[in-house]
């Protein structure tokens, strides 16, 4: 059984195709790369996986189950969790508090408890908390773990948002763009951190990633795009020298 | 600067934040307690601001926490007050029982009203329940066999187990209970689950979606929780005011809630009451002025001679006597602090105790608004 697949997914936007047909595997254990020039459809991949957007054709498959029509906010209980590509925290939360967001899908009691704070919820709340801290020790945020996110330099919030994902527990991480907006050290440590997710955790990633150094450094295959279709896909070095690729990015 | 040392989770879960904390509270209560001996002029209005600070409550866990801004809270205190005063008095309930039904079916109506919410964003959501306040304030008068309709609806005092509340302490403490009492359950709620899935709705709705936060859920949840509180708040604004009639309800009173919460700063339940007690007593201190400003301002150019202090008395006497002063006031001080002041009082306080306990590492721009223009707008 395939871990995730996606089989034929096309989108249109008005007249525009932004995604015309582009099926890929993803093996559980994997970090999957999307590369691709700007407005290839990257992000709309992810988009359509995390469900804001409606496919116009195709399927996605994740677990055996498909997940093309499921409702957005079930995608996070069914072991898909993500970042985005221009940092979606809450901003005038504490990172503690986004990351304990980040159990949402994992919640497990009711409004009427709740209301009362009963022993139960506080029990449920320091679990939450718990697995919470797990990760901000995996990705170093003790520093942080009371500041505000408006607070916080670009480079950190990054983290910040890996963390939420990861507290959700996911089967499946996205990560869009996780080295934009970073600097050299911060794109290295990235790389460290995503290696970890996948060996350690044994979380399989899909990115969506153009800093090709990072991208060749942790990713098992790569998928490269150009207007909507897939132009390219094997290991790092074959879709980089692939006369296709070089001829997207460069033209010609 | 003083950093507290954490040494459980439990720490981040309680209500207070540390000793000191609780026991400026413990403090803060004693004096409410006592209250009624120190001020006894004052209670009628005192109550009042419980009142407001209740609605404010109410207001602000669906403004100031989830981000929906609603013109509609007037409606929701006037349904709390006619069904309370209909239980009770047609119905013949016990009045606790009423307040708890008051609040179910005003919770009910929120719901309702959150419905549609789901679907709207931002400036529209407050157009639609906008509408609302105006046709609950149509059938409020239309519906006469229930409300009294024009008439209005004489209120009787509040009867609790057997216990007349007819004087004004006693009213006082029973608004005091409220108070505290719903506090209590609304920090509850911020600090579990639900309350994060407000405050991630209200900062990013994307990225609560894809945490697993039902956006539908949430928002109703929130809409219907706002409302029932404000239908306790009804429940307790009919026997303060001892006579229900539909034009109260106007939408005017709903700019004054919302009033109180920008002015006491968004986002914070300290604000709500911040924001109440300036509400509720702005209207005092200006009644006030009105006899003192002029006098005062007699007094000052009396100095010029008897017929320049006649002169300016009368010039300020008719000015702070004109009819719309009140209004106007509330519109200045809601500009001016939506202007200079986005955070409010709370957010004043906060500044300050910032300032002190940083001395001289204060940053400004912990408090700088965000610019939006990196954030995923197009995705809503």
């Amino acid at each position: 059984m395939t871990f995730f697949q996606a089989d034929g997914l096309a989108i249109n936007f008005g007249g525009i195709r932004a995604l015309d047909g582009v099926s890929f595997e993803v093996d559980a254990g994997q970090v999957f790369t999307i590369i691709g020039p700007n407005g290839a459809g990257k992000t709309t991949i992810f988009n359509l996986v995390s469900r804001i957007y409606d496919p116009t054709a195709g399927r996605l498959i994740f677990c055996g189950e498909d997940v093309t029509r499921v409702p957005p906010h079930e995608i996070a209980r069914r072991g898909i969790a993500r970042t985005f590509q221009n940092i979606e925290l809450f901003e005038h939360a504490t990172v503690l508090q986004n990351v304990l967001l980040g159990r949402h899908a994992h919640k497990r009691s009711y409004f009427a408890e709740e209301l009362l704070f009963l022993p139960r919820v506080r029990a449920l709340e320091i679990e939450h908390r718990e697995a919470a801290e797990k990760v901000i020790d995996f990705l170093d945020l003790q520093p942080y773990r009371e500041s505000l996110i408006i607070n916080l330099p670009y480079g950190v919030r990054k983290v910040v948002e890996m963390a939420r994902a990861l507290c959700a527990e996911p089967k499946l991480l996205l990560l869009d763009e996780p080295s934009s907006g970073l600097s050299v050290e911060e794109t290295e440590d990235m790389a460290f951190w995503i290696q970890d997710i996948r060996n350690l955790l044994g979380i399989t990633v899909l990115m969506v990633e153009h800093d090709m150094s990072l991208v060749s450094a942790v990713s098992d295959r790569v998928l490269a795009l150009n207007y909507g279709r897939s132009i390219a896909m094997g290991t790092a070095r074959e879709v980089q020298d692939h006369p296709d690729v070089i001829k997207a990015y460069l033209g010609g | 600067m003083r950093f507290i040392f954490k040494t459980s989770y439990v720490q981040d879960l309680a209500l207070f934040r540390d000793r000191a904390q609780r026991n400026w509270y413990v403090a803060l209560f004693i004096a409410l307690l006592a209250l009624p001996r120190l001020l006894p002029e004052y209670l009628g209005d005192i109550s009042l601001v419980f009142i407001y600070a209740l609605c404010g409550m109410a207001l602000m866990v669906l403004v100031g926490y989830t981000g929906l801004v609603s013109l509609g809270h007037s409606a929701f205190l006037g349904i709390g007050a006619y069904a309370h005063v209909y239980f009770t008095q047609d119905l013949g309930m016990p009045w606790l029982a009423a307040v708890a039904l008051a609040a179910t079916v005003t919770a009910a109506a929120g719901m309702l009203v959150g419905l549609p919410a789901l679907r709207m964003t931002g400036v529209y959501l407050t157009i639609a329940t906008l509408a609302f306040a105006l046709i609950i304030q149509e059938v409020l008068t239309r519906w006469d066999r229930v409300t009294g309709g024009l008439r209005g609806k004489p209120v009787q005092k509040a009867v609790v187990f057997g216990l007349s509340v007819g004087n004004e302490a006693g009213f006082y403490f029973l608004c005091l209970g409220f108070l505290i009492g719903c506090l209590w359950l609304t920090c509850n709620l911020l600090r579990s689950p639900t309350g994060r899935a407000w405050v991630a709705i209200r900062d990013s709705e994307v990225a609560a979606q894809s945490m697993g936060v039902n956006l539908a859920v949430y928002k109703t949840i929130a809409f219907a929780y706002s409302a029932g509180l404000m239908g306790v708040a009804g429940a307790l604004f009919a026997h303060k005011i001892s006579f229900l009639a539909p034009d109260i309800f106007s939408v005017l009173l709903s700019i004054q809630f919302l009033l109180m919460v920008a002015v006491g700063g968004l986002g914070s339940l300290h604000g709500a009451v911040f924001g109440a007690v300036f509400v509720a007593l702005l209207p005092v201190v200006i009644s006030q002025a009105r006899d003192a400003v002029p006098v005062w301002a007699g007094q000052v150019f009396g100095v010029f001679g008897k017929d320049a202090g006649r002169a300016v008395f009368s010039v300020v006497d008719r000015f702070v006597k004109q009819p719309g002063l009140e209004p106007g006031i509330f519109g200045l001080i809601l500009v001016l602090f939506i202007l200079f002041e986005p955070l409010g009082v709370y957010g004043r306080w906060m500044k300050l105790r910032l300032y002190f306990s940083t001395f001289p590492l204060y940053k400004r721009a912990t408090f700088k608004r965000q610019r939006a223009y990196m954030r995923s707008e197009r995705l809503r």
